[in-house]
């Protein structure tokens, strides 16, 4: 019981976070689903495991192997099936807001700039996003994305610098107007 | 603009503007539920029934704290006896049941089969609650514990119902009256009470679930 306590305290108040991860990750909110619950069952038999290190770069670093090796099924399946790319794609390519009519301050503005920032997002390529999504979105720090991802810390910050280029060029635009 | 602040500002458009998916409700209960059945399998496995008898008074330690606890809640909220269908005693309940969750305390006797859960409760009570196993409806039997309730004990029997869980306390009462539903703190429960017994039943689940399991039992 103290046992489950232990769990109920370290890990589980990190289950936004590995949610987050895995839906940027799987970019579908029921596989998500999937991948935490299982995550969290792993991690929960696990548990003895985790011995002074932090809980939360441990339990994503759990969502991240289930979230890869679902991303690895679905790009075997891919072979065989002429598989349709999930459809949030077709929103990937917002559209800018009629300019006399939505000002910086509108909500149709901000509506916008949410949808160009997530499809910027979504354009990277997991090991890109998931290093964005761990440090601009959960403010972990190198060492902790390198112990999710399993990558030294040079790789990690490597991996930033590129992502951040891409997104520069991705949302140019909306860093014009800031 | 120099790469670093180029990266800062990239930095601030990100944190400001990009989705933060967050674990529903929904999810919250499933990984709680997974937990809970998870430890109380483990217990199965660690403890067959006849070595349970040392882990008894360590489980009364815990039982008896937990009663003072009821206890000083019953008395800060004048709680009746248990025969009073109060708000207070809804609040319990729902408490109780998520307390099982929590600390994966779900069941003392982890069995889907009734002729072990029920005999479990003699010497325990003194009455026996009916235990039935209604896999063949859906709600298949996890288990039971014994629980407190207003700081009587009070028999606890644990139904699943697809990733839902479902606490169902029972103790005896008179009379008659068919199961009416109630919620609190976004659970639901219903009660009802029948051949000399009264039914709690307590879940995250939708209220018609609730009376489908409340017109299965007895």
């Amino acid at each position: 019981m103290a046992h489950t306590r232990d769990f109920e305290a370290l890990v589980l108040p990190h289950l936004d976070a590995a949610y987050n991860l895995a839906r940027w990750l799987v970019r579908d909110e029921h596989v998500a689903d999937d991948m935490v619950q299982d995550a969290c069952l792993r991690a929960y038999r696990y548990f003895d495991a985790l011995r002074g290190d932090a809980a939360k770069p441990w339990l994503l670093g759990i969502v991240r192997n289930n979230c890869y090796a679902w991303l690895e099924e679905q790009r075997m399946s891919a072979r065989w099936v002429a598989h349709g790319e999930d459809d949030e794609l077709l929103a990937a390519v917002p559209v800018p807001p009629d300019s006399r009519g939505a000002t910086p301050e509108t909500e149709l503005w901000h509506a916008y700039r949410r949808q160009a920032v997530d499809a910027a997002i979504r354009a990277l390529e997991p090991p890109y996003r998931e290093v964005i999504v761990l440090r601009e979105l959960e403010d972990l720090s190198y060492a902790e994305i390198a112990q999710v991802a399993a990558i030294p810390i040079g790789t990690v910050m490597s991996r930033l610098s590129r992502a951040r280029a891409a997104l520069r060029t991705a949302l140019a635009d909306l860093l014009g107007t800031e | 603009m120099n790469e670093e602040d180029a990266d800062r500002a990239v930095g601030r458009l990100l944190r400001e503007h990009a989705t933060r998916h967050r674990a529903g409700d929904a999810l919250q209960s499933a990984v709680r539920t997974e937990i809970a059945l998870e430890a109380a399998g483990q217990r199965r496995q660690a403890a067959p029934p006849v070595a349970r008898r040392w882990h008894w008074p360590a489980w009364g330690l815990t039982a008896a704290g937990f009663a003072c606890g009821v206890l000083a809640t019953a008395i800060t909220l004048h709680l009746l006896p248990p025969t009073d269908g109060s708000r207070a005693l809804e609040q319990e309940l729902a408490s109780s049941h998520v307390r099982a969750l929590m600390v994966a305390h779900l069941t003392d006797v982890a069995s889907s089969d009734q002729h072990t859960v029920k005999p479990w409760f003699q010497g325990k009570l003194d009455y026996s609650p009916p235990v039935k196993d209604l896999a063949g409806d859906g709600y298949p039997l996890i288990g039971g514990r014994l629980d407190y309730v207003a700081g009587h004990p009070v028999a606890a029997l644990v139904y699943r119902r697809h990733g839902h869980l479902i606490n169902l306390f029972i103790w005896p009462a008179d009379g008659q009256a068919a199961p009416t539903l109630h919620s609190h703190q976004g659970y639901q429960l219903a009660h009802w009470r029948n051949a000399g017994m009264q039914f709690w039943a307590v879940s995250d689940l939708n209220g018609e679930e609730l009376q489908t399991l409340a017109r299965l039992i007895p």
